[in-house]
Parts: structure tokens; sequence; C-alpha cells
């Protein structure tokens, strides 16, 4: 693999690191926020995946843009609301922790 | 027209830095132990990302890639930051359970990634013989405003349903002093 800018593999293959990381902070992180840091790894890497494919793969290039602009409008629609049910967790068990959040568990 | 001396070193140079960057702020976002950091790493890993967008040949992505995930997301999750105090407490779990989960997290993504690798350079990718437009911002507000019209309206709904949802939940449960 030659390290160029005008391949697809160096995108391709970081692509798939950004969803490996996401995967194993989803795995480690022990609290709601770094899970959701994590969370927005996993979007990044579908978005370079997708901006990759439509410079080198498609015959409309304007396609993969306009769909990635749409991941990025969900991803902080998601962020929001996220943080804002963090933050009422927060007020009714002073603390973030997965472990502490278990008043479900059978 | 005559090329800038050097200037094939002074993109590769660019581009390495870009993609250091993002794998440095990846990693950086998934392993600091303090939370802060981690936000960091993630916005480290965005400015990253939006170099490679612009070698992608998407200049407005790579705008609107440091505009809402460093100017707005990575801002609102350091809001949350100073507002609940998430700093991960010392582990309680014994180091031999710590090492079992630690190596299994990373076998699962070591899996994934080098699955996932393999098969986006293995796989004998179809080139098109050629391009129906340029991709620029042109031709992407005309596709926003034809083809892609409904979606675009129904993005802006959600967005202001997921503002109005997120002051109802922050706001259920406070008292007036």
């Amino acid at each position: 693999m030659s390290f160029s800018h005008d391949r697809p593999e160096v995108y391709l293959v970081l692509a798939a690191f950004l969803l490996a990381t996401g995967i194993y902070g989803l795995v480690r992180r022990r609290t709601l926020i770094g899970m959701l840091i994590a969370g927005e790894l996993i979007f990044s890497a579908a978005s370079l995946n997708f901006v990759t494919m439509n410079r080198f793969f498609v015959t409309d290039p304007a396609v993969g843009q306009i769909f990635v602009l749409f991941i990025m409008a969900l991803a902080a629609a998601e962020v929001s609301i996220a943080l804002s049910i963090i933050i009422a967790v927060y007020r009714n068990y002073r603390s973030i922790g997965s472990k502490e959040l278990s008043e479900l568990n059978g | 027209m005559k090329e800038f001396p050097g200037s094939e070193y002074v993109i590769g140079f660019l581009f390495a830095i870009a993609v250091l960057a993002t794998i440095a702020g990846a990693s950086l976002a998934a392993l600091a132990t303090r939370i802060i950091r981690g936000v960091c790493g993630l916005a480290l890993c965005c400015f990253g990302l939006a170099g490679l967008y612009y070698f992608l040949h998407a200049p407005f992505l790579s705008l609107m890639e440091i505009l809402i995930y460093v100017g707005a997301i990575c801002v609102t999750i350091i809001f949350a930051v100073m507002l609940a105090e998430p700093d991960e407490a010392p582990s309680r779990e014994s180091r031999r359970a710590a090492l079992g989960w630690g190596g299994l997290a990373l076998a699962i993504s070591g899996a994934v990634f080098w699955g996932i690798a393999r098969l986006g350079m293995n796989h004998a990718w179809l080139k098109p013989e050629a391009k129906a437009n340029a991709g620029s911002v042109k031709d992407m507000g005309v596709a926003l405003l034809t083809t892609y019209s409904f979606a675009f309206e129904l993005i802006s709904l959600v967005l202001l349903v997921a503002i109005l949802g997120a002051l109802v939940i922050a706001r259920y449960g406070r008292t007036k002093p």
C-alpha cells in the first residue's frame, strides 16, 4: 500500500481504525459521557467511509456529501438529547457511572 | 501554469499531519482516563478528519466538520462535563477482571479492524467511467433543494424536536428557589 492522498486504501483503513477505537471505547468506558464520545467516533468512521466512496467510486459525487451532512445533523441531535438525559440522570443519582444505574437490574 | 517548487512534499506533509491527528485524537478519546482529555482528543480527531475531507475534494464538508463537531458537539460535551463531574472513580474491579475485559474489548475491536481493513484493501472496487457532476457546493445545493428536499425538511424537523426534547428532559425535576 502506497501512502498517497490519491488512493482510497489509506482512507478505508483509517475508517476501520476509527470504528475499532469507537467499539473499544464503548466497551471499556465506565461513564455515560465517555460512551457518548466513543459513539461519536463510530459516527466519524461512517462519515469518512461515505466521503471516500463518494470521491473514488461513485458517478454522482454530490450524493455522499449530502448524506454526510445528514449524518452530522443527526449526530448533533443525538448529542443534545443524550446530554440532557445524562444531566437528568446526574440530578437523580449524583453519578453518571454506568455501574451505578442498576435500578432496573433484576 | 508553473507548479510551486516542492509542492508534492508540502502536500504529502499536510496529508501525514491530517492522518496522524486523526489517529492520535481517536486513541486519546478512547484511552484517556480523564474525560476532559477524551473530549480534547475528539476535537483533535475532528480537525484531522476535516483535513482528510479537504483531501477528498469536499471542502464544504471539512468546514462543516469543524463548525458542527468542534464548535457545537465538543463544546456541548464540555458543558455537560462541567455540570456533572464525570471523572471515573478508580476502578473497583479486580486486576484480573480488568485485564480480562480489556483483553476481550481489544480482541473484538482488533478483529473488526482487521476484517474491515482487509476487505477495503483487497476488494476490487469498480471505478465509474464518468462523473455526473463535479460535486461542488452548487451541485450539492441543487440536489438538496430538488431530489432531497423532503429529507432536508425532515432533518430540520428532527433537529427542532431534539431541541425541544432536550429542554423538556433537562428542565424536569428543577424547582423554583
